[in-house]
């Protein structure tokens, strides 16, 4: 069965909850217990109806103030796939979860208020699905029974939401019109839409094409970690384990290793069940090498014709995550980019992007919390990396303050150069 | 291996927490590993078995031992972890009372489930553990469905829901200064299913209560709880024989088991899908005190 991750966003009353609610409600993942348990908070609250919202909101604070904090994650299957939810808040505080719930996701779930059309939070969602390059996006159009199930609300928020799409780099968009709370279009299509010919929500999630969304063409094994066991039987090994994020790694490939730029032959490429013919993303794997050359955790291994860039200096986009601190030129801060370690310094901010207008403040002088903009980076050792659009695992890092030890910002490579 | 470079769902899920096994043992001085004989504790040995191979574990197992245990999962714990060819530490509540530094708890209702905190943080000082591997799953719990993989704790052992470190991609922080500790779950994306059809597929031996078996038994609060030294049954609390199953291990005094014929992996799993209650709802006292049960016990330091 395949796996597919995504994440959710709406504002605040667009929604998102009961739809979710109802997706695992209607694929009958809600157990009695918690169906129980919900049912007596709503009563409780004076909620009209069982308010499925009530399902993923997970903490105290949540409940009590009706509000979703953090993301969280949901998990449903049906017959035909696996799902994991990454559900985040939509608060215009909360740019910083969704682009966590965004960093892993196959596909994004926007919710937008069919009486209400393009917000500037659903402009903000679309263009962070963008950012962090999910591949697929789908804009639900909710609460289409308070406007009579018109397709005139429906069309118009597409024409809108596709307007502003234009201006971003999306491969995949897709509008279904929807009631979270009637279910209309969620598992099934509803009578309630005739002039709608798509697909329902949970069919379009079971079909979306993502098996061609993986890199498979250049190959990339950050080591991870060196495997040496201290026993006679296995005195002269030494395999490199690590997870493939690119490309695929066979015994017999002649592999080039970074940064000494030493090449070598793949031995053989290990797992606990035994060798194994192929590796590739996202394997978990060992691979040993027929010559014993140096190399440790944060070296990469790829192919002689086909490496990463290799570079200290880094162009990418960041965005900021705590509100404890805020980013400067100059700034001084830890580095974590695929398996290492390094400090970088800030050695430009170019400028800041408002993420509703696309408009780039070349005079901001620092990005606080939840703001995203281009920093020219300089780092204390060679980054070995793609573009962020080509290889997300190579293409991302975060950045931690030493001090507090906090990660303070995501990043996503746009090229080498100061 | 298929040419369509396909990877199947547990597949998929496998990688990921080896490689969050092999993130902490890389950057962290002295991991360890919970181990509490249950079936997602299984799953985690097999993982970091699979994820340091063919060396053997490069960290301990500890057991927080309530001193309640069913007999069954203890000796199957023993066995188990020599297999592995992995050094058990056990952290004793029994010992935590003795020693004065908690409470027991009296009465029909007692329970030694959160005093095992108390035990767990005493231990962690002692050993000065770093990283602490725990088998816990987000489908759990609507507290655990907002934890990071790397959950940090700071010097008390407390979790603060509102001061999470943000989680990208795989990347994992795991800096700390000296005392706070982290938590790492790596099986966070596992579902209670995937739990069972690993234990199919990989043919690891699980403990015999989890298979239906007869148990002399007696109802409290809708669930069947086991007979036993470690629990004193109240008035109209009879004991009958049940054939039974466990769906999660516990402490005896506050695991219940469920009404089962299922004596096979296969038809425990075939049991799962059709079932319309969730594990912990189903046989865990523990979890039922408050909505927020487990929220207020994982703020004190609990798993």
């Amino acid at each position: 069965m395949e796996l597919l991750r995504f994440a959710t966003a709406g504002s605040v009353d667009d929604g998102k909850s009961t739809l979710i609610g109802r997706l695992l409600y209607d694929t009958k993942q809600i157990f009695q217990d918690q169906l129980e348990a919900i049912e007596r908070t709503s009563l409780q609250m004076g909620n009209e109806y069982t308010n499925l919202a009530l399902l993923t909101d997970g903490l105290r604070a949540e409940r009590e103030q009706g509000i979703t904090i953090d993301v969280a994650y949901r998990y449903f299957a049906t017959p035909k796939r696996k799902f994991i939810i990454a559900d985040t808040p939509g608060h215009i505080q909360y740019t910083r979860n969704m682009v966590t719930g965004a960093s892993t996701a196959d596909l994004a779930l926007v919710l937008v208020d069919a009486r209400n059309g393009v917000v500037e939070q659903s402009r903000r969602h679309a263009f962070l699905a963008a950012l962090l390059r999910i591949p697929h996006l789908v804009v639900c159009v909710n609460k289409l029974d308070l406007v009579g199930y018109g397709q005139e609300a429906f069309e118009k928020v597409k024409a809108e939401f596709r307007e502003f799409a234009m201006k971003l780099d999306i491969a995949d968009l897709t509008f279904i019109p929807v009631s979270a709370l009637h279910g209309d279009n969620i598992v099934d299509r509803s009578p309630n839409t005739p002039w709608y010919e798509g697909a329902s929500l949970l069919h379009h999630l079971e079909e979306v094409h993502i098996a061609s969304d993986r890199n498979l063409v250049d190959a990339r094994f950050p080591v991870q970690y060196v495997i040496r066991p201290q026993s006679d039987e296995h005195h002269d090994y030494r395999g490199y384990a690590g997870t493939i994020v690119g490309g695929v790694f066979k015994p017999g490939d002649e592999v080039m290793v970074l940064p000494s730029g030493f090449t070598s032959t793949i031995a053989s490429v290990d797992t606990f069940e035994g060798p194994v013919d192929e590796a590739f993303p996202p394997m978990a794997v060992t691979i040993r090498l027929t010559d014993d050359i140096d190399l440790s955790r944060g070296d990469m291994i790829c192919r002689p014709g086909n490496q990463p860039t290799v570079s200290q200096d880094v162009q990418a986009m960041v965005c900021w995550l705590t509100e404890a601190s805020k980013l400067t030129s100059r700034a001084k801060l830890a580095i974590k980019h695929t398996t290492k370690v390094a400090r970088v310094m800030v050695t430009d901010l170019q400028y800041r992007l408002d993420i509703n207008t696309l408009h780039r403040d070349e005079s901001a002088e620092a990005l606080v919390l939840n703001e995203i903009g281009r920093v020219s980076l300089r780092c204390t050792q060679p980054l070995f990396f793609d573009e962020y659009r080509r290889n997300r695992a190579t293409g991302s890092f975060v950045l931690i303050d030493e001090t507090t030890n906090a990660t303070v910002a995501a990043g996503m490579i746009i090229g080498a150069g100061a | 291996m298929t040419t369509t470079y396909e990877l199947s769902d547990l597949d998929q899920i496998e990688a990921e927490s080896i490689h969050i096994f092999r993130e902490v043992a890389a950057e962290f001085e002295r991991p360890c590993l919970l181990f509490s004989g249950g079936k997602d504790s299984i799953v985690m040995l097999r993982l970091a078995e699979k994820s340091y191979s063919p060396a053997s574990l490069p960290f301990p197992v500890m057991h927080v031992d309530t001193g309640h245990n069913f007999p069954e999962v203890l000796e199957f714990r023993d066995r188990r972890i020599a297999e592995v060819g992995a050094r058990l530490v056990v952290a004793s509540v029994q010992q935590s009372i003795d020693e004065g530094r908690v409470t027991e708890e009296t009465g029909p209702r007692a329970s030694r489930n959160r005093l095992q905190t108390t035990t767990l943080l005493d231990a962690v000082g002692e050993h000065r553990f770093d990283a602490l591997f725990g088998g816990a799953r987000r489908d759990e719990e609507k507290a655990r469905a907002k934890e990071r993989v790397y959950s940090f704790r700071d010097e008390f052992g407390q979790w603060d829901p509102k001061k999470q470190r943000p989680e990208l991609w795989n990347l994992y922080n795991g800096r700390i200064r000296r005392g706070e500790h982290i938590r790492v779950f790596p099986i966070s994306n596992w579902t209670e299913l995937d739990i069972w059809e690993y234990i199919r597929r990989e043919g690891i031996e699980i403990p015999s209560i989890y298979l239906a078996h007869e148990r002399p038994v007696f109802e409290r609060d809708g669930m069947w709880l086991a007979d036993s030294d470690h629990v004193t049954r109240m008035d109209g609390e009879e004991v009958v024989t049940r054939r039974v199953r466990y769906r999660t291990v516990g402490d005896m005094s506050c695991t219940g088991a469920v009404e089962s014929t299922a004596a096979t992996l296969d038809e425990v799993i075939a049991e799962i899908g059709a079932t319309r209650i969730t594990e912990r709802g189903a046989t865990r006292a523990d979890d039922r005190v408050s909505e927020a049960a487990m929220e207020d016990r994982k703020k004190e330091g609990y798993f």
